[in-house]
Formats: structure tokens, C-alpha cells, sequence
């Protein structure tokens, strides 16, 4: 209740410093107007239920208000940006406040300053999103933070993307543009724990949730557990080709520690490649990376994934007037098979080698681009199982925006990636002022 | 600038009574090439702030506010940049063209939320841009030879042309005419027509200045008269010749936007 009042307060706040009444031709120069700050954000209300019965979460998949604020200041020396999201959130049992986990009252999306040390450098320090790769929904050299419990609880799509906290280096030489990322301490997905949506616990061989809330042993020594990402990208007459390269962890509890029975988050190092550009009326893509999963070269130890390739191609073209669609089939090869299978323990669900998904998009504006229907769609025919993503949006006014979607997932086993999520399935709606 | 100085010279011509020349009409070619030239391509590159009104047959608005750098590259290709300054849903995102004459464009949007640099499939150009009563070919230009054109008739002021497409399936017109300034070449007003032979939608020049010696419109709207729907653009702060760096048209300028739009 204290958490309504304060966020109703910030809102009343933030409509003072943006509405104060203005009369034609005098407007009077609030303080932030003077530092030449800009105030932006929104007020986002959210509601979503399960359409099944989970024996291990509540039936409310989804209760929250949100309040985002955006103040940012843009001169010639450097660019400054503050953007944090207020909220009120119905659904965990943990409220304690932890920027980097997102978990509390307030999510910081991004605190940082922009510059230019010299002509051919920008520099971004701080807290910020970062994104890479040419896949739709997904990701092979992405391997910046990505909050699942968003993406599959029903808030907007770009809470998919978890913030980082590095130092950010592009520099533009005339060859290809070179992009660093530097992360002082690891940056973890949001994965799923069963606190929000259950999952497939490997140990008690069933479905868990807020039963057995995953208990994760993170690498967090500044320095020691960095990260370090890097993209070497130029553009070939309109074909966009990069090269990828990572080392740090798998991003989401990927191993097991048998003794400690705490998930962990193995080494990893990665690199590879993509291309985009046009084909024929539409555009297709191309990325692969080899995941070499240093703890486990091997492959031979059940605790530790083994090392994999990635593949993934798509294409994307308009179908019709303001109706387009886009395809993409991807791959994940298991490098040291025979090891694995020879290593995991009895009673332990045996992988395929490969496994395939294929995703379609499809999206229709329809008046006036006010009314956005899209479906996405995952569906793995090695995991036979699939997740798709039904939405529609409409915006009122400028200002004003409802949205209602949904979350389905279904699959012929529990223990498969999108199988698991099953029970998770919900529908949603919610609304967004923009200010 | 050569387009300029043609332009000049034409319209001192044009203006001169009795001149000799003055008898001879440029071809129905000309003209639209000349139209397009002054239309889209004046000065070397240029800046505007545009404050689009999209008002829809119950009486409400909408409003869109950008920025737009435009310049000219060889073979009349060109490169844009667009900024969203409003609404708020939209601030921050940037759309980046690289026009290519007789070609699909290659076109990208910036996403500030996500940090994501999204390029965008090419799609029919005849669909509205930003939601408003404009098409993307409005604002980027038609490529002139995409229609058959016509000189229908003359008058003190203006060209009348038809313009009829090559690729009927490509379009959702039949045609459409266009009236010509004779002096500046702008096109003051063009009416599409459908299959049917009926007048569907209208684009129109309001209001015409001179800005650093180029005819430039500073005011037009758009009408979809079978939805009634309309939208004004004005365009203020409009500069020539600025001289943008070809760099402002990538990546970097898009997750740093450039103070010409920012300002």
C-alpha cells in the first residue's frame, strides 16, 4: 500500500514538472528546463492470468503499475541519460530492492554518459541496454542480459533486454566499425527461477516453482568475473557483415554444482559471424557462432553443458500491403554427443543432438498504423513443442495505448525448453500513457 | 547547383514576354524530371523540422514531430535521416534511408529502448508514412520513370500533367495529374484517381517560399477523400547547403544522434 502512495506521488510529480499550465507565447522555464534536461516516460498498468491451473504458481500471472522516467540531456561535449521504471509489482515474494537483479521497487534501465574522447571514438559508461545480432527473438552473439521473466510474463518486449553495466567503446575507423563492450562483473540472464513461472527441475525430476525457487551461485568478484564482447562489423554495398566474439559465462544457469545443488553459470567463450542484406523483395540473415564451453571441453561432464554451434537464417519480406512476415529456422548442434550420452546420469532426460526451431512473425497494420495485430510463433519439431505470442495494440490517442496478448506454450514433454513453460501459459492486458 | 542555375535561367526565360523560347514547351519528360529536381533535390543537402497534423474524419489529431536531413548523393541517390521528436512513443527513434533511384531503398530504424538498429524490409512505397495521409513516396520522391507523363495543357501558371504508371499493379492508381508551377517547377497539387475514373486522394502545395534562392514548400497537405482523412505538414527551419557529413548517415549518428537534429 505504501509502494501505491509513492508511486502515485511521482506520478503526480512528474505531471507537475511536464504540465505546468502554459499560457501562449510565455512559458515558464521550469528548473530541469533550464539544465536543459529533457523529462519523458510513461505510466504502464499490467494484468495477466494463467489459462491453466499450475499446482506452483498463483493463478495471477501478471498485476503491476509502472512508472518510467527519462531524463536525458544532449550537449556537444557528452550525452546524459537517466532512465528508471517505478514499480509496483504484485507477484514476487522477494521485494527486496537490487538494481542489478531488477528485483524491488525500481528497475534502472539505463544511467549513463555518452562522449567522444577523440574523432573517431564514442565512449558509453554506465548502466545501458546493449543489443546485437541480426535474429528476431533470437540470439547467438547477443550475449548481453535478457530478462526471460519479462519476455514470457507479458510486459512490453523491450524488457526482453536486461540493462548491463559496462563501459561501451565504438570506434569508427574507415575499414569497419569495432564495438567493445566491457562488463567489470557479470551481468546474469533474469532467468527463470519458479519464483514468477515454474520450470523443469532436473533434481526432483518434475515440474517447480515457488516450491523450489532456484537457488543460483553467481560469479561476482569485480574484474575476475568480467565479460568482454566485440563486434567488428562494415557494410559490403548494403550487406551488413559482422564478426562476434565473446568470453565470459553461459548467461543463464546452464550447469549444476552436484555438491552445493546450486545452479551455476559455467565459462564460456564465443565467437562468430552474420550477414544481412537483400534478397530478391525482401531481406535475409545469416549468424552462426561456435559456444566453447571452456569447464567442459570435453563434453563429458553431465554438470556442464557441452560446447555447441549455432545457426540460425532467416528472411523477411512484406506479403501485402502493411502485412509482413518474417521466417527464420535455427539450429543448436551439440559438439561432443557421444560424450554426453555416455556421462549423464540414469534417470536424466537424454537431449537430441540437434535441436531445431523455426519461428514465423507476422504482422498487420491496420488504421492508419493505430492497430498492430502480431503473432510469433516458436515451434521446435526436434523438441516437439512450441510457444507463440498473439498481440494486438491500439493507440487511443498519442498518448494513450492498450495492448492484450498472450503467452502460449505447449509441448509433448515437460523437460523440453519451451514444454516446461506449459502451465505458464497466460493471456494479458494493459494499458500505457506516454508523456 | 546546376540544377539551380538551370532552374533560374528557365524560369528568367519563362518569365521574359515574347521571348522566343518561351514558344517552345519543354517535353512532358522535362517537366516532371525538372518537378523532381525542385522538389526533392534542391541544394547539395538541406534540414527541415516537420510538424505533421494528422486529422481523421471524427475531429481528432494527431501530431508528429521530426526532424529531417536529406542529402544528395551520386546518381541521384540520397540519404535521409529522420529524428521523432513526438509523441512520446515515438521520441528518440530515427529512420535512416539511403534512397536508391530505380532500386529498393535500404532503410533502418532505431529503436532507443532496446538499443537496436533495425533494418527494415523493403515494403510498397505507397503506404502511409508515419500514419499520416502521406505516403513514403511522398516524402522521398517518385521515380519519374515509373509513370508515362503527358502535358494535357498549359496555362499562364502552371503545366498540367497526367501521369499514368508503367506497372498499373504496382499502384493503387490509375492515374494522376499533377499541376506544375511554370516558374519554380513545384508541384502545386496532384489528384489520384482510381480505376474507376474517381478522384480518391489529393496532395497539394499550401504554402511556397524562397529560401536561399530555392523554391521550397513550407506548408502541404494530403487527403484521403474517401476516408476523410487529412494531414498538414509544415515545415520549419529549413537550410540548404549545410554541409552534412556523409558519416551522419550511419550507425554511430544513429545510437548518437547528430546535433543538427537535436538542437
Amino acid at each position: 500500500m505504501i509502494k501505491i502512495k509513492y508511486l502515485l506521488m511521482l506520478l503526480a510529480i512528474c505531471i507537475l514538472i511536464r504540465f505546468t499550465p502554459v499560457h501562449a507565447g510565455e512559458q515558464p522555464e521550469s528548473l530541469l528546463d533550464r539544465l536543459g534536461i529533457d523529462v519523458h516516460g510513461f505510466a504502464d498498468l499490467r494484468a495477466g492470468t494463467r489459462i491453466t491451473e499450475d499446482d506452483y504458481e498463483r493463478d495471477t500471472s501478471l498485476l503491476e503499475s509502472r512508472l518510467q522516467l527519462d531524463l536525458s540531456r544532449i550537449d556537444d561535449i557528452a550525452a546524459f541519460q537517466i532512465r528508471a521504471d517505478f514499480i509496483y509489482d504484485d507477484i514476487p515474494k522477494e521485494t527486496d530492492l537490487d538494481l542489478e537483479d531488477g528485483t524491488g521497487f525500481i528497475d534502472l534501465r539505463e544511467a549513463n554518459v555518452l562522449f567522444s574522447p577523440i574523432d573517431i571514438m564514442d565512449v558509453k559508461i554506465g548502466r545501458q541496454i546493449l543489443t546485437w545480432g541480426t535474429g528476431d527473438l533470437l540470439f547467438i552473439n547477443d550475449l548481453f542480459p535478457k530478462d526471460w521473466q519479462s519476455f514470457f510474463c507479458g510486459r512490453d518486449v523491450e524488457y526482453l533486454k536486461a540493462p548491463s553495466d559496462a563501459l561501451f567503446v565504438s570506434m569508427f575507423p574507415d575499414f569497419a566499425n569495432i564495438d567493445l563492450a566491457f562488463t567489470p562483473r557479470f551481468d546474469a540472464d533474469r532467468f527463470i527461477s519458479g519464483e514468477r513461472l515454474s520450470y523443469y527441475n532436473p533434481a526432483l525430476g518434475r515440474l517447480a516453482g515457488r516450491d523450489a525457487v532456484v537457488e543460483d551461485y553467481k560469479p561476482d568478484d569485480w574484474f575476475k568475473d568480467s565479460e568482454i564482447s566485440l563486434r567488428i562489423s562494415r557494410d559490403i554495398s548494403g550487406y551488413e557483415l559482422a564478426f562476434y566474439g565473446y568470453n565470459g559465462f553461459w548467461k543463464s544457469p546452464a550447469g549444476m554444482d552436484p555438491v552445493r545443488q546450486e545452479a551455476i553459470f559455467p565459462d564460456l567463450t564465443v565467437c562468430g559471424a552474420s550477414i544481412r542484406g537483400r534478397l530478391k523483395n525482401g531481406l535475409f540473415n545469416i549468424e552462426t557462432a561456435y559456444y566453447n564451453s571452456k569447464d567442459d571441453t570435453s563434453g563429458d561432464n553431465p554438470f556442464i553443458p557441452n560446447s555447441e554451434i549455432r545457426l540460425l537464417a532467416g528472411y523477411e519480406q512484406e506479403l501485402a500491403r502493411n502485412f509482413s512476415g518474417t521466417f527464420q529456422y535455427y539450429l543448436e548442434y551439440m559438439k561432443d554427443y557421444g560424450s554426453y550420452r555416455a556421462s549423464l546420469p540414469a534417470g536424466n532426460h537424454l537431449q537430441d543432438k540437434d535441436r531445431h526451431v523455426l519461428t514465423l512473425r507476422l504482422t498487420k497494420l491496420a488504421l492508419n498504423q493505430n492497430l498492430i495485430l502480431s503473432l510469433f510463433s516458436y515451434y521446435s519439431p526436434s523438441d516437439k513443442d512450441a510457444y507463440f505470442r498473439p498481440n494486438i495494440k491500439y493507440k487511443l490517442s498519442d498518448s494513450l495505448m492498450i495492448t492484450a496478448g498472450g503467452n502460449i506454450f505447449t509441448g509433448s514433454n515437460d523437460y523440453t525448453f519451451f514444454g516446461q513453460f506449459e502451465k505458464n501459459s497466460n493471456i494479458y492486458t494493459g494499458m500505457r500513457y506516454s508523456f | 547547383m546546376k540544377t539551380f542555375l538551370f532552374l533560374l535561367i528557365t524560369a528568367i526565360i519563362a518569365l521574359v514576354p515574347g521571348s522566343s523560347i518561351h514558344a517552345e514547351e519543354p517535353s512532358a519528360d522535362k517537366i516532371i524530371e525538372m518537378a523532381n529536381d525542385a522538389s526533392y533535390y534542391a541544394g547539395k543537402d538541406g534540414q527541415a523540422s516537420v510538424r505533421m497534423t494528422i486529422n481523421d474524419s471524427s475531429g481528432d489529431t494527431r501530431i508528429r514531430e521530426f526532424m529531417i536531413l536529406r542529402k544528395n548523393m551520386d546518381k541521384k541517390d540520397q540519404k535521409f535521416y529522420v529524428y521523432f521528436k513526438a509523441p512520446a512513443d515515438v521520441r528518440k527513434m530515427a529512420y535512416l534511408v539511403w534512397k536508391h533511384v530505380g532500386g529498393d531503398d535500404d532503410r533502418w530504424l532505431w529503436l532507443p529502448a532496446l538499443n537496436l538498429k533495425k533494418r527494415i524490409a523493403p515494403g510498397d512505397k505507397r503506404t502511409s508514412f508515419a500514419g499520416s495521409d502521406f505516403f513514403y513516396e511522398d516524402v522521398s520522391g517518385r521515380g519519374t520513370g515509373e509513370d508515362s507523363h503527358e502535358l494535357i495543357k498549359t496555362d499562364n501558371n502552371r503545366y498540367l500533367i497526367k501521369n499514368v504508371p508503367k506497372d498499373p499493379d504496382s499502384v493503387e492508381f490509375a492515374y494522376y495529374n499533377v499541376w506544375i508551377n511554370r516558374e519554380t517547377f513545384l508541384p502545386e497539387k496532384a489528384e489520384y484517381y482510381n480505376k474507376n475514373g474517381k478522384l480518391y486522394r489529393s496532395v497539394e502545395a499550401k504554402k511556397v517560399v524562397i529560401i536561399q534562392g530555392y523554391p521550397t514548400v513550407t506548408e502541404s497537405v494530403a487527403r484521403d477523400l474517401a476516408s476523410g482523412t487529412s494531414t498538414t505538414n509544415k515545415f520549419e527551419n529549413v537550410k540548404y547547403d549545410i554541409g552534412l557529413n556523409d558519416k551522419i548517415f550511419t550507425e554511430r549518428f544513429l545510437r548518437r544522434p547528430p546535433r543538427e537534429v537535436t538542437r
